[in-house]
């Protein structure tokens, strides 16, 4: 536990750093606010406090970190460098376009070359994480239907069950109805209620391919013939996109929308939990409706802020998007090109199956025929013979220096532990956090209630989620409030660790 | 190739575990047609460049961009040029914080946790809110999510916008609003002060099946409003109150809290981030804490260990998409954390008194140059109400014709309001934080005075 700013607040400690006002003091034409209830510390505490609170901090520099659905690869140094050029940071995208020609180019180009990789023809690099990107395909789904007549008609988007929880949660912010269908006992799609499901009512199909099970939807393409033949456009989730780099296309599979998560498949950082980047790729059909602006190149070659589209569903941020990430990942595109692109996709495939090789004796499988990027285990023999859940073994983890896997996700696993080691972990890595699961396998049995109050090496225990929501304190007040929970809210049982990306 | 960890012979031995002849065979299930087209259109890309080679490219794009480190920038309309201490970039790219995930697993992420639990308290401090989330992608966006709570809230479907408030921020609600039962309504401005129309506010208010009515603070034009009237009007007619702030102008405006604002939302770029051509931002999200369970996006709370001692965890969760699904609050999963990080590390580090007088001197040195501006011949104010630190003029030549000629001069002048506003032809939106020197300032006003003076002689 570190003590919080507030704690440390030291009034009249604060450095200064700035230079006397320079211009003549006029009467403020306002009341000026009489107190400003904010922490003050010297600048060298406000260094250790931080520093210290990034000690308390698993993270990709300084851990494994395999957490499925989430593909947190290493996060190349060279992408913060490019990005903190002067040129890039310190432009404002409502300066002339004549003086923004490089970030413009940057753009164009990340929106071409992410629309070569999803095998589409047009792309936005608008949307702000993968659910807007989900938010943005939808409203152009809908748009494109609007423009044919089918909007009111088209009512319903259908959802694998195993999807991300974003899947259902963006189509009913653009107003449709979800119709959840379920997996089959492989882990894909069942057809079957997939074509009863399918109706001239239903706008759109969401898939994931690979699934979050990290199977490769084998009938991806019967599947699309299928939803295109009553009308509906299908949708791809492309959080999974590292297992099929340059080895499959979602355009040529016949998905005719997809975003891509650049925070995952091209390496830029999840700053614990943001910002991202949620690029859209569509087929030529629905470029009319990508939102505005957009980027453009001109006869002459220069580029252009693009706002006469009459069919754009709109706009999606204040600005143009969460543009310096979408420089970092054009920065690693570039230093991949296609062939390093192949190699991520090969590579993380291999190092997932490596793990599943290895530990799928000590652990159920979800993914008996192997898998893709990620592997998913459960731990529900473990769980009904010696009540150790998969929650227990992820707080365990951390006791041997790994992150832990994502757990109970996908829902329809139980006791899941969805494991994706991503191309960049070194296969001595891999052995070592193999050796911790088959380990922690057999602690289930000789010490299980050891592992059920893990973990027991870090700053803190195991923390109590469920007081937290019955009790919130969301803002520190003073320390009497704040250890003291007068009004319990709701005795809501959280639902312990349900993870997504 | 970069970054990969796995040599030719790990490669091997891995695939003698997996009992796999070679790495193609764990792609088999693919069909072998979609293989080929990819790998086809694959190896017609570019790229594959070195380290150096690669710098090199973007250095070169880099340099095409005019930028805040080699000009004076008069430019705002929502995005400022602060001046951040060196302490801020330095700890804020520490790779702890850069390359954590969402902090899911509490006990594994608890800087992360405690950073976000001290953004949110600072936050509720500066606008005096009772609660505020762990952040939004931007402010636009933070209006949409509170347009959406508040008709929720209120299960009514009317929301006034003002047409004073950032067009960028209109143009978001609307898309955020196009499948969902909310009826987005413009109020006018007046065209002397550039403020709220109040008398068209309260007739819209009579019937009472008004959710929620949004108030900027400053406006759009750099203008204040009245935001006590706005408050109790709204309130009267069973309305909630949606203030827009800037977090900067916090340090001497009065907060959202004291005007009893419902939901206040913000972009939070001018805490310590840097321009990066709009994004990434920082949206800001508070609320009273009655609206805690309809909140979007994900908020850290206080708890403890098993051994009482006190640690910070994900809360709430119930409302989100992860597990609610459709019937989540919001569908936002990735946020801005790490730009809530770069803001909690700003006010840690300038504190009250930095922040008082950051606010306060991009007041001065707003008001002295557009004083020494309205000065010269042909320029008038255009708007007569109070401002912070931007301001509109009314110019005898267009405003992009002044920015054109301003660039000769080494300065990136004002927004051109003609572009969203076409009553407002010539109409200049300036900006002046604390970073702008007496001496820049001086060169502005010269270099406006030779433009307009030599188009209007000519």
């Amino acid at each position: 536990m570190s003590e919080l700013l507030f704690e440390l607040d030291d009034p009249g400690s604060a450095s200064d750093y700035l230079p006397p006002l320079d211009v003549p003091e006029a009467p403020m034409p306002f009341a000026p606010r009489p107190t400003l209830d904010l922490p003050e510390l010297d600048e060298h505490s406000v260094v250790r406090h931080f520093t210290r609170l990034s000690h308390q901090t698993f993270s990709i520099d300084t851990h494994f970190y395999p957490l499925g659905s989430c593909t947190m690869k290493y996060n190349p140094k060279l992408n913060e460098a490019i990005a903190s050029l002067s040129g890039f940071a310190g432009a404002h995208p409502l300066q002339d376009e004549q003086t923004a020609q490089g970030w413009l180019e940057v753009l164009f180009r990340a929106q071409n070359v992410l629309a070569q990789i999803a095998g589409l023809d047009a792309c936005t690099v608008q949307p702000l994480a993968g659910a807007q990107g989900e938010f943005a395909g939808l409203l152009m789904i809908r748009a494109y239907h609007d423009k044919r007549g089918e909007g009111q008609s088209r009512r319903r988007i259908i959802v694998p069950d195993s999807a991300h929880g974003t899947n259902p949660a963006s189509a009913a912010r653009c107003g449709y109805a979800v119709t959840s269908v379920q997996s089959n006992a492989q882990g894909n799609v069942d057809m079957d209620a997939m074509r009863t499901a399918l109706g001239s009512d239903v706008a759109a199909v969401m898939i994931t391919n690979p699934n979050t099970l990290g199977v490769f939807e084998a009938q991806i393409e019967e599947l699309c013939a299928a939803a295109h033949q009553t009308g509906a456009l299908v949708y791809m989730d492309g959080a999974n996109m590292n297992a099929i780099l340059g080895q499959a296309r979602p355009g040529d599979m016949g998905v005719d929308v997809m975003h891509f998560n650049v925070h995952k498949t091209f390496s830029t950082p999840h700053g614990g939990g943001g910002p991202g980047a949620g690029p859209v790729a569509v087929r030529a059909i629905l470029e009319p409706f990508l939102p505005v602006p957009h980027v453009k190149q001109t006869e002459s070659g220069a580029f252009m802020w693009d706002w006469e589209r009459p069919d754009a569903i709109g706009s999606l941020h204040g600005f143009r998007g969460n543009a310096g990430v979408i420089l970092r990942a054009l920065t690693y595109i570039l230093r991949h090109g296609g062939a390093g692109l192949q190699r991520v996709s090969s590579d993380a495939v291999l190092s997932a199956n490596y793990i599943l090789a290895r530990l799928k004796g000590a652990y159920e499988t979800a993914n008996p025929n192997g898998c893709k990027h990620e592997c998913v285990l459960s731990a529900a023999k473990l769980k009904a013979e010696h009540g150790v859940s998969a929650w227990d073994i992820a707080k365990r983890l951390p006791d041997y220096g790994f992150h832990a896997p994502t757990v109970y996700f996908p829902t329809i696993v139980k006791e899941s532990m969805m494991i994706e080691p991503t191309e960049t972990e070194t296969k001595a890595t891999l052995d070592a956090f193999c050796d911790a699961m088959l380990q922690i396998a057999q602690e289930a049995i000789t010490d299980p209630d050891m592992l059920r109050h893990a973990p027991h090496t870090l700053k803190v225990g195991r923390l109590d989620e469920a007081g937290a929501a019955k009790c919130l304190n969301l803002c520190w007040t003073t320390p009497q409030e704040a250890e003291e929970c007068e009004t319990p809210g709701p005795a809501k049982r959280e639902l312990a660790g349900a993870s997504t990306y | 190739m970069p970054y990969f960890a796995l040599t030719p012979a790990d490669r091997a031995a891995m695939l003698e575990t997996i009992g796999a002849p070679d790495t193609d065979a764990l792609f088999a299930d693919i069909p072998t047609a979609l293989r080929d087209r990819a790998a086809l259109a694959f190896a017609a890309m570019d790229g594959g460049l070195s380290e150096l080679s690669t710098r090199r490219a973007l250095t070169g794009l880099a340099a095409k961009n005019t930028n805040a480190e080699a000009c004076s920038y008069f430019l705002g309309a929502g995005l400022y040029d602060h001046f951040v201490p060196a302490a801020v970039s330095a700890l804020a790219s520490r790779g702890e914080f850069v390359t954590a995930y969402t902090p899911y697993q509490a006990e594994t992420s608890q800087g992360t946790l405690q950073v976000i639990y001290e953004f949110q308290t600072l936050l509720c401090r500066l606008t005096q809110m009772e609660m505020a989330n762990a952040s939004l992608y931007d402010g636009a966006t933070g209006l949409a999510e509170a347009l959406i709570m508040a008709t929720t809230a209120t299960k009514k479907k009317r929301v006034l916008l003002p047409r004073n408030l950032s067009p960028a921020y209109r143009r978001v609600a609307a898309t955020y609003t196009q499948g969902l039962p909310i009826e987005l309504e413009e109020v006018p401005f007046d065209p002397k002060t550039g403020t709220l129309d109040l008398e068209v506010l309260q007739t819209a208010l009579q019937s009472g099946d008004v959710a929620a009515v949004v108030v900027a603070q400053p406006n759009f034009f750099g203008v204040l409003e009245d935001a006590q009237v706005i408050s109790e009007a709204a309130h009267a007619s069973g309305a909630l109150l949606i203030s827009v702030f800037n977090p900067h102008s916090l340090g001497i405006l009065p907060p959202p809290g004291s005007y009893d604002a419902d939901i206040a939302i913000g972009d939070g770029q001018s805490l310590g981030l840097p321009l990066t051509f709009g994004g990434p931002g920082l949206g800001l999200f508070c609320c009273k804490q009655k609206f805690s369970r309809l909140a979007p996006g994900r908020l850290v709370g206080l708890t403890s260990d098993e051994q009482g001692r006190r640690g910070f965890t994900l809360t709430l969760q119930t409302r989100e998409q992860h597990i609610r699904r459709e019937k989540a609050t919001s569908n936002i999963c990735s946020n801005q954390a790490l730009c809530a990080l770069v803001a909690t590390i700003y006010l840690a580090t300038v504190g009250a008194s930095g922040l008082r007088e950051a606010a306060s001197q991009s007041f001065h040195k707003a008001d002295f140059a557009r004083q020494s501006l309205e000065k010269l011949p042909h320029i008038e104010r255009a708007f007569s109400g109070a401002h912070f630190h931007e301001w509109t003029l009314l110019l005898p030549i267009s405003v992009a014709e002044l920015n054109q000629k301003l660039l000769e001069h080494g300065i990136v002048g004002p927004y051109d309001l003609s572009r969203d506003y076409p009553e407002l032809e010539g109409v200049a939106l300036f900006c002046c934080t604390e970073k702008r020197t007496r001496e820049e300032i001086e060169a502005l006003v010269e270099a406006v005075r030779l433009i307009c003076t030599t188009v209007s002689t000519a």
